[in-house]
């Protein structure tokens, strides 16, 4: 009986986080313009999506973006972190409560914030502001996923190896750096996709003209919905899908393993 | 002595980022602070920020607050119960139903808004099946209702990842211990489970509450034009009435919130920690 | 022997279709120190949890003072545990730990207040009320979690590898602490644990597990003087184990020589297991013994000199406060009293039943 309700609570709760993308779907396909009317099936919304250049600009720019700007803040979100190894614990938290910032403040007031800096500094905005932006919103995440390594490190393993005869150099990219990769990957990938996923600190340091998938949709969106636009969130469902499909199958064999261990 | 120098001079490699983020996220804050203390003509003011207590000001405030607070609330009670039955389940099992209610987060914030747009309208999907079954229809879209469904949709999982984790952490013989010492299900779950998931229920809280209280998006989509959020009227100041210090004024309130919410976090925290 | 307090009748217990508990019997006396002993996966936590009440068996009755205890919910039970890694409520003080129990049971807070200290006072941490159990060492939070269950007064105390997380130094003095407390409060202890040691040091009685099944029970030394079968002899304390044939009873064949023993009824001519342990045999001028051998390895143990002395190409373990240099010829005695004879077990499951009936 109890096991039946908890079943029944989680399916409710996932119909309820699944049934409107599910419906989006299914309007996609739908050729009647009406969306409470079932016209029957069509795939022109797709293939007017794909003929449609802003989006295909949107989408480049975007990818853009989230790509360039994961590189960068990955760089430098891990170097700063080894730096915090060499780094007092005073000035450590300096760093990191600075840091902090970004994640707690709203968006919103990142948002203006970087508005107001680049219209100061009169840079144009469009592409290098949002890049900009970008770069410094992800940073602290990829921190976040660095630091717990960092702080439960073994340095001994360092020393072992400098004690052996290696180049520091040499020591650190086979001793220290192993350990951090795994926290490296899991912070460049957060930055991906928090990096697709922004809306709001783009909206304000975009400028006019230039347009992600993101401030593209909400434009349409307050113009009215169009079909394409269903058309568009299916395949970006289906790509999300798959790319977590592909990314979670490695980390879940992972737990596999370490629970036979067990 | 060697690593203490390499250490040492490894911390030199914070150095880009420190200028980096004195740049871009310091200077970007003095700023608001500089444009909401000031006005026009560069002198210093407070108006900006007593704007605030003005009629409409007051009055789109005031329904963000309770928007936010409803959704917090509404997420806090879905994804309680959600988390507890998630950490009771195996780990095999728990980690693919987990995955599974993170995966909408994925997808973009403004098509998940978007559905609900769909679904909620006049002559949406939902009436339409209502009007087909002979049900009364319903007139959700551009209410405050509409602006909390699609909060609580959207910001959910940002509920149920933390509870999940502090759930999930908690040693099944703490649990056992307290039942062993005489405790019922009852006392159990108040004195022992409750209180050692509040680190989880605090972070909850605080990823709901605060993306929730500025928002702008989401009170565009379902609230038509009519709702405006103080986070719609941030929006306004800068995209098109060109007020910046207004604009900035009135984050400065926000943030003013958003701190708020930190401290009474950490006396929570404490509180239950002492 | 009291009378009984607590018996486990046909216990079964499996998790996903394999076999932890199969037909476990098992009486618990009042007022001992019940230890159950044995490797880890042997089934022994799981015997403690199904008295605490944290799993139930399968199949099986647990009756508690003559009643049948078996679906009773572990908070309407009259025994407290010491759980492994302590399970110390985190975000109490160590006053509020002590407390729960008694808050729960509505008692006043002078009754409280005098209890708190009263068992501080017993696990010697008079003072610590109201630290964080997080700031205190492994030690101090297994005396917390101690005293946290004796205020309750239960008729059972059950721990659970209560020192399994502690150094070795500390690991002794809380195994005095432990004997001390059981004499104190005049109550039943039930003692999981895989340390040999520990179990010899502390125990009234000792049940000995393997696979699910119980291989012996009794006395410290009657497990390790007379192991009933290879697995017990092997588990506690070092021992030789050799295969060797009963030529009739009082009279044995090991490697080759002729010894006298004390055991009968094992038939003629029929092959056993024999156990010695290494402190038993003697080392002896080689006319003087009933085999020859040579010592092969020589360790300096503090106590004793640890040898292997190979003889009819098999190494056996010695133990001796006399030293003889590697590569001396020796001669090896032992006293018919310390032979112990067990049956050859048919096949590796017989080996874990053997012993059950």
């Amino acid at each position: 009986m109890k096991n039946v309700l908890k079943k029944l609570y989680l399916a409710l709760l996932l119909i309820f986080m699944y049934a409107p993308i599910i419906t989006l779907i299914v309007l996609s396909f739908n050729s009647s313009k009406s969306r409470a009317k079932w016209g029957g099936f069509t795939l022109n919304w797709y293939i007017n999506l794909l003929s449609d250049e802003a989006v295909a600009g949107a989408l480049i720019n975007t990818l853009t973006i989230a790509i360039l700007a994961t590189i960068f803040s990955t760089i430098i979100g891990t170097v700063t972190s080894i730096a915090m190894i060499g780094l007092n614990t005073k000035l450590r938290s300096f760093i990191m409560g600075i840091t902090n910032i970004p994640m707690i403040n709203a968006d919103i007031v990142t948002g203006i914030s970087l508005m107001l800096l680049f219209r100061f500094l009169h840079i144009g905005t469009g592409f290098t502001t949002i890049l900009l932006a970008h770069i410094t919103f992800n940073i602290p995440f990829v921190m976040l996923s660095i630091m717990p390594r960092i702080k439960n490190m073994n340095f001994y393993v360092y020393e072992a190896a400098l004690d052996l005869g290696a180049s520091p150099v040499y020591a650190f990219t086979k001793t220290i750096l192993p350990d951090l990769v795994p926290g490296i990957v899991s912070g460049a990938l957060m930055a991906f996709t928090m990096s697709l996923d922004d809306f709001i600190i783009t909206y304000f340091t975009k400028g006019s003209g230039f347009e992600t998938l993101s401030t593209l949709i909400y434009n349409e969106v307050k113009r009215g919905i169009q079909p394409e636009i269903y058309a568009l969130s299916a395949i970006i469902f289906v790509v999300v899908l798959t790319l977590l499909m592909i990314v979670y199958r490695v980390p879940s064999s992972k737990t596999k393993e370490k629970a036979n261990e067990k | 002595m060697k690593l203490f120098k390499s250490k040492s001079s490894a911390g030199l490699l914070s150095a880009p980022y420190m200028a980096w983020a004195l740049i871009f996220i310091l200077v970007p804050l003095g700023m608001v602070f500089y444009y909401g203390l000031t006005n026009d003509s560069g002198s210093f003011t407070l108006e900006n920020i007593t704007t605030i207590a003005k009629p409409g000001y007051l009055k789109a405030l005031i329904r963000s607050l309770r928007l936010a607070v409803i959704s917090t609330f509404v997420c806090f009670i879905l994804a309680y119960p959600l988390g507890m039955i998630l950490s009771s389940m195996k780990l095999s099992k728990n980690t693919y139903i987990v995955t599974l209610f993170i995966l909408p987060m994925w997808m973009n914030f403004l098509l998940r808004t978007l559905t609900w747009m769909t679904l909620l309208e006049g002559k949406g999907v939902i009436n339409t099946v209502l009007e087909f079954f002979h049900l009364p229809t319903i007139n959700v879209i551009n209410t405050g209702a509409a602006i909390v469904l699609g909060m609580v949709y959207n910001f959910l999982p940002f509920m149920i990842l933390p509870i999940y984790n502090s759930l999930n952490k908690i040693d099944e013989n703490v649990i056992n211990a307290a039942r062993d010492l005489g405790a019922n299900t009852l006392q159990t779950f108040l004195k022992i489970t409750l209180p050692l998931s509040l680190p989880g229920i605090l972070s909850g809280i605080t990823m709901v509450f605060i993306p929730a209280l500025t928002t702008f998006a989401i009170s565009t989509m379902l609230g038509g034009s009519k709702i405006l959020l103080i986070g719609n009227i941030i929006e306004q100041e800068f995209t098109q009435l060109y007020d910046w210090h207004l604009g900035s004024g009135l984050s400065i309130v926000l943030m003013v919130f958003i701190i708020l919410n930190m401290i009474i976090e950490t006396i929570f925290d404490k509180g239950g920690n002492a | 022997m009291g009378k009984d307090l607590i018996t486990l009748k046909n216990i079964c217990k499996a998790y996903d279709g394999t076999t932890i508990l199969d037909d476990l019997n098992l009486s618990i006396y009042e007022n001992s120190f019940v230890t159950l002993l044995g490797p880890s996966g042997c089934g022994k936590t799981t015997t403690l949890r199904i008295i605490g009440g944290f799993e139930k068996p399968d199949k099986g009755q647990v009756i508690f003072d003559g009643q049948d205890i078996t679906d009773l919910a572990p908070n309407k039970r009259q025994l407290n545990t010491v759980f492994q890694k302590y399970a110390l409520f985190t975000h109490m003080s160590v006053a509020e730990n002590i407390a729960f129990g008694l808050k729960i049971k509505n008692k006043s807070d002078n009754y409280i207040k005098d209890k708190i200290k009263y068992a501080l006072k017993l696990v010697n941490l008079e003072g610590y009320e109201n630290r964080s159990p997080e700031s205190l060492s492994g030690g101090q939070q297994q005396r917390i979690a101690i005293a946290r269950a004796i205020v309750n007064e239960p008729k059972v105390l059950l721990l659970d590898e209560p020192l399994g997380a502690l150094d070795l130094k500390m690991r002794q003095d809380m195994q005095y602490e432990l004997k001390r407390l059981k004499e104190e409060l005049g109550i039943t202890f039930i003692y999981v644990t895989h340390d040999q040691e520990e179990a010899l040091t502390m125990s009234d009685h000792i049940v000995v597990m393997n696979q699910g099944y119980i291989q012996q029970e009794g006395s410290p030394e009657t497990i390790y003087n007379e192991p009933e079968n290879a697995f017990v002899a092997d588990f506690i304390g070092d021992s030789n184990i050799i295969r060797s044939t009963m030529i009739r009873d009082e009279l044995v064949e090991i490697l080759g020589a002729k010894f006298s023993c004390v055991d009968k009824g094992f038939g003629n001519n029929k092959p056993v297991d024999v156990v010695i342990r290494p402190e038993d045999i003697e080392l002896v001028a080689p006319e003087d013994g009933t085999l020859t051998g040579v010592v092969t390895d020589l360790t300096f143990k503090g106590v004793h000199y640890e040898m292997d002395v190979e003889t009819c190409g098999r190494e056996l373990l010695v133990h001796s406060t006399k030293l003889s240099a590697v590569g001396t010829k020796v001669g090896i005695k032992v006293d018919p009293f310390n032979i112990q004879i067990m049956n050859v077990p048919v096949s590796e499951d017989e080996e874990a039943i053997s012993e059950t009936v």
